[in-house]
């Protein structure tokens, strides 16, 4: 009893937000897995039980699938498909967007960090600068990029393949986001430009946790300043490179904003959250957009309770 | 000079050289990323202070002949693209949120950190997983839920959701800079038998000032910057915040360029005085966003 007193209060006290995240994150959740598995197709809603949006989002036969991205690749969209063929592009955009996106952002932050680690005058000037893009939203950042990355040719042609042009490197200049191939990579490269910075704190703050005594004694043995790096400071970057990965893939399988801002609703820049949005606003098909929603929620489980729960189990240790 | 002191002293001045070429590479490669992360700041300054007849995709990069304020008067209050209204909407919408939501988050960290209860880390955990997901996930049955009940539409919606999805990092930032307070304040005041209440208001609110500016900021940031929730769930255009009439603004190709981009900076504006001001902050708010940083 004097127990419960003691712990009684705080409980108490948590408990509406253990109400308030235990019907919005975790009631919703569960009642939007059942929209997806609903027939709710158009504006009538009805109570029937159908996986119809679900097989649309899986290829039953993947041969079929290949043709279609074959298809694609060389112009001949002839080929008939089960399955929901905006989605298969949805999905190629987004790994090629996830593999630019987190590869770059990653490469550049750690390298940045590794350039400022053993102190640089300025360092707190150029720590602002790469880190300035995360106080701006994805949006007013897409306004400007759209027009960098704008493919238009000739005299219409600005950004990028203007300031190529006048460089004499025209032969860099491209069709950016909407190019047929590359285009989810060249949308990669703002979300590299805004979280770069992010990322590079990150690994500044690890390299920094290493202890120094660590390093000189590495230096007293004789180790030339990039062995100290590869055989003392690099194992030590293992939780934060994991975390960075972490963030930046979950990041990546959300992106919505930066997208919409780009590219519109059109469909040679969509990826999945973007798709949702038009299936509920255009489609009114939300059991399939509640079906998208669940496959990202899946996608991103799979990346953060593993790591919540590593978290967690350090925390208890230390 | 004997031929080794020779040779070891051009060996040195050969390493200093070295020395001196690597920090020389160091800095321009430095600068070199600074430039490119500053140049869309460069190209949104210069062409909104374009005027209208200069704003030609030709001269894109040059520096304006003639600085005008024409695009950023009609990006602020114009009739056609202002977006005064709409930074109004955002501030109605940003202040209660950033407040109510950081305040709760102090009273759970505090519990979750100093006055735990048996399964509290699990508590934790149970909370935490909600700054993951994708509100996507929870999207069509929250407007259903808004529908349903009758809440009022726009801004107060917008807050109630803020508040609500704001619980796990709120909580998570105070709750890491409650841990590191001397458990000695906290056993000395229950041994004065001061309730829970009390101790929080008497011992541990007075020292909680630097956790909340870094929540408060992160809050403000990512409420000001959310495009996600309002275009969900916000149905009458007269209450948009302002990254709404931005994309809608800006999304249309007859929108002067020049304009375009005095909106993206306006709407840019109250985040990044915020980041110059107390960017320390903000940058330990990132950190803790890291969970481990």
């Amino acid at each position: 009893m004097r127990k419960i007193r003691r712990w009684g209060p705080g409980l108490l006290l948590v408990s509406p937000s253990i109400v308030l995240i235990a019907i919005f994150v975790y009631g919703l959740i569960g009642w939007n897995v059942k929209v997806s598995l609903s027939d709710w197709r158009q504006s009538q809603q009805t109570t029937g039980f159908d996986t119809g949006a679900y097989s649309e989002l899986f290829p039953t036969n993947t041969g079929e699938v290949d043709d279609f991205v074959k298809g694609v690749a060389t112009g001949d969209q002839s080929t008939t498909l089960t399955t929901d063929p905006g989605w298969i592009i949805d999905l190629h955009h987004a790994l090629l967007f996830t593999v630019t996106f987190v590869g770059g952002a990653l490469l550049m932050g750690a390298v940045l960090a590794f350039l400022l680690d053993k102190g640089v005058k300025g360092e707190g000037m150029f720590r602002a600068i790469y880190l300035f893009p995360m106080a701006v939203s994805f949006i007013a950042a897409g306004v400007v990029w759209r027009w960098l990355m704008n493919p238009a040719p000739g005299d219409r042609s600005t950004g990028f393949n203007l300031l190529f042009d006048k460089l004499g490197l025209g032969f860099l200049g491209n069709e950016w986001y909407l190019g047929q191939t590359w285009g989810a990579a060249a949308l990669a490269i703002p979300a590299v430009w805004a979280l770069s910075g992010y990322i590079m704190a990150l690994f500044l703050a690890g390299f920094r946790g290493v202890p120094e005594e660590l390093r000189e004694a590495a230096r007293m043995d004789g180790a030339s300043e990039w062995r100290v790096y590869r055989h003392v400071v690099f194992p030590h970057l293992t939780p934060v490179t994991f975390s960075a990965l972490i963030i930046l893939g979950h990041i990546s399988i959300k992106v919505f904003d930066l997208i919409v801002a780009i590219g519109g609703k059109q469909l040679i820049t969509q990826t999945p959250a973007v798709y949702m949005w038009i299936l509920i606003y255009d489609s009114r098909d939300y059991a399939k957009g509640a079906a998208i929603a669940t496959l990202l929620l899946v996608g991103i489980s799979v990346l953060v309770i593993p790591y919540l729960i590593y978290t967690i189990r350090s925390e208890r240790e230390s | 000079m004997s031929g080794a002191a020779v040779a070891l002293e051009s060996q040195f001045k050969r390493r200093r050289r070295r020395r001196v070429g690597a920090q020389i590479l160091k800095y321009a490669a430095l600068a070199f990323v600074a430039l490119i992360v500053l140049m869309p700041v460069y190209v949104l300054l210069v062409a909104s202070f374009k005027s209208g007849s200069e704003a030609d995709p030709s001269r894109a990069w040059a520096l304006p002949e003639v600085w005008s304020l024409d695009a950023w008067r009609e990006a602020w209050n114009g009739e056609q693209y202002g977006l005064l209204p709409f930074l109004e909407n955002s501030l109605k919408l940003v202040i209660p949120a950033t407040l109510i939501s950081t305040f709760i988050g102090s009273l759970n960290g505090f519990v979750l950190s100093r006055w735990r209860f048996p399964g509290s880390d699990l508590v934790f955990l149970f909370l935490l997983f909600g700054m993951f997901i994708p509100y996507q996930a929870v999207m069509i049955p929250l407007i259903q839920i808004f529908i349903d009940v009758d809440f009022p539409d726009g801004i107060p919606r917008l807050v109630f959701a803020h508040i609500v999805y704001g619980i796990p990092i709120t909580t998570l930032i105070f709750r890491s800079y409650y841990a590191t307070i001397p458990n000695d304040l906290i056993e000395a005041a229950r041994m004065d038998r001061a309730g829970m209440l009390r101790t929080y208001w008497s011992v541990v609110l007075p020292i909680s000032a630097p956790a909340f500016v870094v929540t408060a900021i992160w809050q403000f940031t990512s409420i000001w910057n959310d495009f996600l929730f309002a275009v969900f769930i916000v149905t009458d255009p007269a209450q948009w915040p302002v990254t709404v009439a931005l994309n809608n603004t800006t999304g249309s190709i007859v929108t002067p360029y020049n304009v375009q981009m005095a909106a993206a900076l306006i709407a840019s504006l109250p985040t990044l005085i915020v980041y110059i001001l107390l960017g320390r902050y903000f940058m330990r708010g990132l950190m803790a966003g890291a969970l481990k940083g």
